[in-house]
């Protein structure tokens, strides 16, 4: 008999008894014979099959292909150690960082990328035995000039892009600002004036505290139109 | 402990010198996130105890050679501030200090679910502002919602509290006099969802069936603590969802996956492993 036990989206603690009998389970969750326990505080989701435990708060930890804001920590001859906001530092190999062949005797690596510069990369690989090592030649990826980043939980970027990025598209419009979020909780927020990022900050700043909450989309509109109508007023 | 059990500390009617039943706790508060910088805190306030504890990490470990191949490494620091008992504390850490630290941290590791961060470091973090007994418990207590509190993952959370002797009769959470005055101290640490004993220390002299009265107590009281910790979690987030009631279901009836659309040339992320 598969029977769950706790009501969707109702937030859950470590040790709470989620469900007994047969599912897929993903984060969040630990099996113990026939059991399902929460190992997170957060909301629990039931897909069916399949249960998992989304979690509000918590370190970025890497997976293959998540894009990611990093910033320069340490420039080596071949190489550079970014932090991601991860638990681990990762490292992005020369090879990887342009389109043409690294040579370490001609080409300086200080001149592609230098410490403090914020960058754009993709996690190439990860599996916990090594550091995540990064890597900046595809399209799109690379230095980010001006405009400014800031954190969040990176629990909660999935909110803050929506669903098929209909909050991030919407924030972008109302603001008219550029922003780039990286899965690690980092997002870049550039505008052309900079009461228009302050806008699109606050808005964020809002989409994290509420991230649980549902007709989220309408309240950030709502909240964005009427200030915008201030504005021209 | 110290005390040879000659001091009066339970009156005719059975109550205790601070007016509570022999099975009553202390009144126990617990706030959630009241640090910014830390990945995950609490606040914990047990009778007279104030204790604060924060969380920081995963993380790397510094020095790298101290790190463990297949798991992270718990280090707890509990530390009382010089103010925090009536004579002045020094502020160098005590042989006492580092001892708690140290049980207070194989206790947490046997809940954390270390092995998710190999070669990292969860630093716990408990500052006692004020002392008045059982602080090693309270700690314990703070810093297992401040793990939850971090997004730890964790097996079950833990909670803490004492029972002892007061006059040859087992007493619930004892404060500091009858830590004193009295004549046994039994600290317990108990995971209620798992039933699992993480820290069990006894002082003084017990019969054994003064010790099985003191467990059940104890035990009893670490449900009840629990319950405390277990609302403390959730609040933090009802409170916002009351805040913002009036809108229901108007859209996003589930969290959205991660898709990151708006960057050129990147793809959806892959669904969570099955």
């Amino acid at each position: 008999m598969s029977v769950i036990k706790v009501k969707n989206h109702e937030i859950v603690i470590p040790g709470d008894l989620l469900a007994e009998g047969n599912f897929k389970y993903g984060e969040g969750v630990i099996r113990k014979g026939n059991v399902y326990y929460s190992t997170l505080v957060g909301l629990f989701q039931d897909k069916g099959e399949f249960i998992q435990v989304k979690s509000l708060k918590g370190k970025y930890v890497p997976r293959p292909g998540d894009l990611v804001i990093g910033k320069i920590v340490e420039v080596g001859l071949t190489n550079w150690i970014v932090d991601v906001g991860a638990p681990y530092s990762a490292v992005l190999l020369a090879n990887n960082a342009t389109d043409k062949r690294f040579d370490p005797v001609k080409d300086d690596t200080r001149k592609i990328f230098d410490i403090g510069d914020i960058v754009l990369t993709k996690i190439a690989s990860f599996d916990r035995t090594r550091d995540p090592s990064l890597l900046t030649n595809e399209r799109g990826l690379g230095k980010l000039r001006g405009g400014r980043v800031i954190e969040i939980e990176a629990a909660h970027i999935p909110r803050v892009i929506g669903k098929k990025g209909t909050m991030i598209n919407m924030v972008k419009r109302l603001t008219r600002t550029q922003i780039i979020t990286g899965q690690n909780g980092r997002i870049w927020i550039h505008g052309k004036k900079p009461e228009d990022e302050i806008k699109a900050i606050e808005s964020i700043t809002k989409i994290e505290l509420e991230a649980h909450t549902q007709g989220l989309t309408d309240r950030i509109r709502e909240m964005l139109s009427n200030g915008q109508t201030e504005n021209e007023k | 402990m110290a005390g040879d059990g000659t001091v009066q500390l339970i009156d005719e009617k059975g109550k205790r010198v601070d007016g509570r039943d022999l099975d009553e706790l202390r009144p126990l508060s617990i706030k959630i996130g009241v640090l910014k910088n830390a990945d995950g805190s609490a606040e914990i306030r047990m009778g007279k105890n104030i204790i604060v504890a924060a969380v920081y990490g995963p993380r790397e470990l510094h020095p790298k050679h101290r790190a463990l191949p297949d798991r992270a490494l718990i280090q707890c620091f509990y530390r009382m501030a010089t103010f925090s008992v009536n004579d002045r504390k020094s502020p160098a850490p005590s042989r006492r200090e580092k001892e708690i630290s140290m049980i207070l941290a194989d206790s947490l590791s046997s809940v954390v679910l270390t092995e998710k961060y190999p070669r990292t470091a969860i630093d716990v973090y408990m500052q006692v502002l004020q002392a008045d007994g059982g602080t090693r418990c309270a700690s314990l207590i703070a810093a297992s919602v401040a793990l939850a509190d971090a997004g730890v993952p964790m097996r079950g959370i833990v909670s803490s509290v004492a029972a002892g002797l007061i006059n040859d009769k087992v007493a619930l959470d004892l404060y500091d006099l009858e830590d004193q005055k009295g004549s046994g101290d039994m600290p317990l640490a108990y995971a209620p969802t798992l039933d699992e004993i993480s820290l069990l220390q006894l002082d003084g002299i017990f019969t054994i069936d003064q010790f099985e009265e003191s467990l059940d107590l104890a035990v009893k009281g670490a449900k009840e603590i629990f319950e405390i910790q277990k609302n403390a979690l959730k609040q933090k987030y009802t409170d916002i969802r009351a805040d913002v009631k009036e809108v229901p279901k108007a859209e996003a009836k589930e969290v959205p996956k991660a898709e990151a659309k708006e960057v050129p040339k990147a793809e959806a992320k892959e669904e969570p492993k099955a």
